[in-house]
């Protein structure tokens, strides 16, 4: 087993070029080093100036999302002895405008997800002597796995309808949206509905199915947008058939 | 208010349509595009297969299954173009060429069918 | 590769450019599995053919024997026989992942528990197989 891994990293220096270039660098390769050790050697010890977005490193903060020979990755759970003998291409998330070297914009994500109001909305708040809402363990069933989102954005660089169709609303905001609407202390599915209803909302997808596969969390959010169709779909033929207000 | 358009509604005639297609559809070209014609089975007289078309539940299923097939290639061809090619300056002629081709289809299908009776 | 656009921002030394790259046309050959998506849908074109063909049939039965013989004769030639062969290879994968992709849309329940997906997806399995059967039996009989 080789103790030492070529990176391959794509470099973005606005400043100074207007295209991404390579360098590469060998670090290291213990067996239970990640790809994100690898760049915290690089930078620590070869590189300073290279630019990346890391926090727990464990797989629950969402931020080290980078594309690892194509495919996107959380790099702190992608271990470097899965690609040895390397090299390894790491580059920045696939779909977003790159920033700097590895650091990409997620805002039009953070905007989306403001729209589809990933919080409980009431009709009418209870008073806190009325207790706490209640939930059986199916009921929270019904939602558990979309609540898992870290919000890492694997997903919306593996969904090749995002990378076309950059209105679309995409995988998580929606499987958010569906983690609300599941619940069953929720009443905002109607509010929600709206957003997700639009041409660009769920309606852009064509379940490729990507999404879910790329998922470091297990959310499955291809599921949830294909529930949600049928969903919107039978309300869109009811308030056809009975008007609003019938 | 929600913004009124037919997305809903296509893809419940894609879905409804990929379902038919799915349970019927390779049995029947199995019998009649390659049994019958091969000699595997005996095709059936013309009198059978006439009598067997003409019963009205038949012909139901019959219509339902050319006309949402015909549905759910519209919607999917329509869709594979403008994601797979990328072809969106001519989205609305696509969309009313495969649609529109659909409604034919359909409208043919339900007359032959009548005839049939 | 890359293709930077600008939409409107206004960059400055303290916003320098962003890079947006363009997706290829050709996005679909860049992974396998984008690759099987894009054969998944276009199962949809048998689909559409064998439509057509069961109007063509159904069309030779309005006619008469004599046009139900000879289109017969007709989906007989070899090269009827290739298209059909190969169409039906696609029909059944078109069939086999519409209900595989079905459990995820149809999200069933008894009362309040959640009927597992693999159970919906063998109910599809189970009505293929019967309706296949059913079909058969009407044109054996005949």
């Amino acid at each position: 087993m080789a103790d030492r891994i070529k990176l391959q990293v794509a470099r973005y220096r606005p400043e100074q070029e207007s295209e991404v270039t390579y360098d590469e660098f060998e670090v290291p390769c213990p067996k239970d080093w990640v790809v994100l050790d690898g760049l915290n050697h690089v930078k620590d010890r070869m590189d300073g100036t290279l630019a990346y977005r890391w926090s727990c490193r464990m797989g629950i903060c969402g931020s080290c999302g980078m594309m690892v020979n194509g495919e996107p990755k959380l790099t702190c759970a992608t271990f470097l002895s899965e690609y040895a003998p390397g090299p390894i291409r790491v580059e920045p998330l696939r779909n977003f405008p790159v920033i700097r070297d590895l650091i990409v914009d997620i805002g039009d994500f953070m905007r989306k997800l403001v729209t589809v109001k990933p919080w409980i909305v009431r009709d009418e708040e209870r008073p806190l002597s009325a207790g706490e809402y209640r939930q059986t363990p199916q009921e929270m069933d019904e939602y558990k796995p979309y609540s898992m989102c870290i919000n890492c954005m694997l997903c919306y660089s593996a969904c090749p309808i995002y990378g076309l169709d950059p209105k679309f609303l995409g995988p998580a905001a929606i499987a958010l949206a569906q983690r609300y609407n599941l619940d069953n202390r929720d009443q905002g599915s109607g509010e929600r509905m709206e957003v997700l209803s639009e041409h660009e909302g769920i309606w852009g997808c064509t379940f490729v199915g990507e999404c879910t596969k790329v998922c470091p969390k297990h959310v499955d959010p291809a599921g949830s947008i294909q529930r949600y169709k049928l969903t919107a779909a039978l309300e869109s033929m009811k308030s056809f058939f009975v008007p609003r207000g019938a | 208010m929600i913004k009124r358009h037919p997305e809903p509604l296509l893809w419940m005639l894609f879905s409804a349509g990929g379902m038919l297609s799915g349970m019927l559809m390779p049995v029947l070209l199995l019998m009649f595009g390659i049994a019958f014609p091969l000699g595997w089975v005996a095709a059936p007289s013309y009198e059978a297969i006439a009598g067997l078309m003409g019963n009205p539940l038949t012909r139901l299923v019959m219509f339902s299954l050319c006309a949402l097939s015909l549905f759910h290639w519209a919607h999917r061809f329509r869709h594979t173009l403008y994601d797979g090619l990328q072809i969106k300056h001519l989205n609305e002629v696509i969309a009313v060429v495969s649609y529109g081709a659909a409604v034919v289809g359909s409208g043919l299908a339900a007359y032959l069918l009548w005839q049939l009776g | 590769m890359s293709h930077p656009v600008n939409h409107g921002h206004v960059y400055t030394d303290y916003h320098p450019r962003w890079l947006r790259r363009r997706v290829s046309t050709y996005w679909w050959l860049e992974k396998p599995a984008y690759f099987a998506f894009i054969l998944r849908e276009l199962t949809c074109l048998p689909v559409a053919w064998f439509a057509i063909y069961l109007l063509l049939l159904i069309k030779a039965l309005v006619d008469g024997p004599a046009a139900y013989a000879q289109f017969m004769a007709w989906s007989a030639s070899p090269w009827m026989i290739l298209v059909n062969v190969v169409s039906f290879v696609l029909l059944v994968f078109h069939a086999i992942t519409f209900f595989v992709a079905a459990p995820q849309a149809l999200v069933v329940h008894l009362g309040r528990t959640k009927v597992p997906g693999q159970l919906v997806l063998l109910g599809h399995y189970a009505a293929w197989i019967a309706a296949s059967a059913a079909v058969v039996w009407l044109l054996v009989r005949a």
